[in-house]
């Protein structure tokens, strides 16, 4: 899923001082599932905003309604009688959210409410971790099934680099050294000869930086 | 001339049998370009190449090709170091091939410190490449003269290719292994992170020899004396990859008030001497980290002056 965290409440606070009828979406998606903008998160941001208000001495009208997901254009539409209520929009969903409201409303003020981190999962309660660059060409059967683009610091196709240390990278020892688990793994598997193969530099034309992205199936395209 | 790669002066000395002895000089931080002079007069006569390290631990500083233009004003020979972290594949070419149009020849390819360790933990970095296959890249534009599309390249960048290699670093079986895959991507010589773990060290030469790797690429072990009881504690807890052992820091410790560099530097010579004896290592790659006037020095204890001319 995509995994998102709340904004700094003063930072949220501080980009919406200046309106007074507010409308907080959630989305019933990934942020759902992270905990940080379902029902539940819209309505204790909803009750945030109003008692800071209330205790700047200003009293604010703020709402909340959560979509099913605010990365289809259908379900973004369900509040069009809504928006012209509200003099700011404030999206608890990933990146996309906000973005497919401001196209959706192109008169609204819109807020992100979240800051988008990865593509990962759950690995304990409360614990998120990437697990994918989104770089187009899926390369893992390669690698123990391990993805060194987004788990390798330096995203090395020939690791593990000098830098690793008993397990962890060199840029934390919070980090594990996904090349050494990498390694082990494969060794165990004896899949050596693999690992001594060399890997040639990857084409990141299907990666962010072979611009923009977009995806037509044509078989879907009515 | 043809006979060679290069024809580097530390290409020459390697294959002629003589046991290399390389230095390093770590650039400014600003533009003084007699920093880099003093550190070069230091370094002239007593060693067959000086590496220039690039942006090393993410720390801004004068570029490696600069500095390594200024050593070669200077009467030294170069040894270009190039890390993948700032550059994509389309400026370290077009780098290759400017350096060698200036006359360097001995190249060492790395991947780079992440940034987060340096001055500037706020940049993006590149890693378009890794350390392997710069190597490759380096080897497919000297030797097959294409560039990494292709292309034919008019003008072959001839360079000496070196590789690191740190023996040091888990998973330590995987580690030999890795070295044998720089050797084929196209290392000629490879220079080895700091040793200070003597007995790890001969078990990783002995699985090198085992597999015939001295045979096929010149391996020079790296050493780097300490200067104090707080560089082998520093090096021994904060440097990844870096392998002290408990015996090397009471050593120094009981070297005694003003004589720990002394003692250092005796454990350094001592390492050389054991080196010029040991199988598989045709030289050594001193890395006197801000300490290029001791260089002299410590060339000529461990008996490695006058150096050879070929």
């Amino acid at each position: 899923m995509i995994v998102a965290e709340p904004k700094p409440i003063k930072e949220l606070l501080e980009m919406v001082k200046d309106f007074n009828k507010i409308l907080i979406l959630g989305c019933k998606g990934c942020v759902t599932v992270c905990n940080v903008g379902g029902a539940k998160e819209v309505a204790i941001l909803a009750s945030t905003l109003k008692i800071a208000a209330k205790k700047a001495g200003r009293a604010i009208q703020v709402e909340g309604h959560t979509l099913e997901r605010q990365c289809d254009p259908e379900y973004v539409a369900e509040i069009k009688e809504m928006v012209d209520n509200y003099d700011a929009l404030i999206s608890l969903a990933c990146g996309v959210g906000p973005q497919f409201l401001s196209e959706r409303y192109p008169s609204a003020r819109v807020f992100p409410g979240v800051n988008t981190r990865f593509m990962g999962g759950a690995v304990e309660h409360g614990v998120w971790s990437e697990r994918c660059a989104g770089c187009g060409q899926c390369v893992i059967h390669y690698f123990g099934g391990i993805c060194p683009i987004a788990r390798c610091s330096k995203s090395l196709l020939n690791g593990p680099c000098g830098g690793s240390d008993h397990g962890k990278c060199e840029i934390s020892k919070d980090v594990d050294c996904i090349w050494d688990i990498i390694v082990r793994k494969m060794m165990d598997q004896g899949r050596l000869e693999e690992l001594i193969e060399f890997k040639p530099p990857k084409s990141w034309t299907t990666a962010r930086d072979g611009g923009p992205r977009k995806l037509v199936r044509e078989e879907l395209v009515r | 001339m043809s006979e060679y790669k290069s024809g580097s002066n530390l290409e020459k000395i390697l294959k002629a049998g003589h046991f290399a002895f390389t230095g390093e000089c770590g650039p400014p931080q600003g533009a003084d370009a007699a920093h880099v002079r003093e550190k070069a007069g230091h370094l002239k006569g007593s060693v067959d190449a000086v590496n220039v390290t690039d942006n090393q631990t993410a720390v801004v500083r004068m570029s490696s090709w600069a500095a390594s233009l200024i050593l070669l004003q200077e009467g030294l020979e170069p040894n270009f170091q190039m890390v993948c972290r700032d550059r994509n594949r389309l400026a370290i070419q077009s780098d290759i091939l400017g350096i060698y149009a200036h006359g360097i020849r001995n190249m060492l390819c790395l991947s780079g410190d992440h940034q987060k360790f340096g001055n500037h933990p706020e940049a993006k970095n590149v890693f378009d490449i890794d350390s392997m296959q710069l190597i490759h890249t380096v080897k497919t534009m000297r030797d097959e003269g294409k560039f990494l599309n292709g292309q034919d390249i008019e003008g072959l960048p001839k360079l000496f290719i070196g590789a690191a290699s740190n023996p040091f670093a888990e998973p330590f079986d995987f580690r030999v292994y890795r070295l044998k895959k720089k050797i084929d991507a196209g290392a000629d010589f490879i220079q080895t992170q700091c040793i200070y773990n003597m007995e790890k060290f001969r078990e990783f030469m002995k699985q090198a020899v085992d597999m015939g790797l001295h045979e096929k690429c010149y391996i020079l072990a790296g050493v780097t004396p300490m200067k104090s009881v707080g560089m082998a504690r520093y090096m021994a807890k904060s440097v990844p990859g870096m392998d002290v052992p408990d015996s090397l820091i009471k050593r120094l410790q009981g070297a005694g008030k003003g004589k720990v560099a002394e003692e250092g530097i005796k454990f350094a010579i001592e390492q050389i001497e054991e080196f010029k004896e040991m199988e598989g290592v045709a030289g050594v790659h001193l890395m006197a980290i801000e300490w290029e006037h001791k260089v002299p020095e410590i060339a000529e204890r461990a008996g490695m002056l006058p150096r050879p001319r070929v």
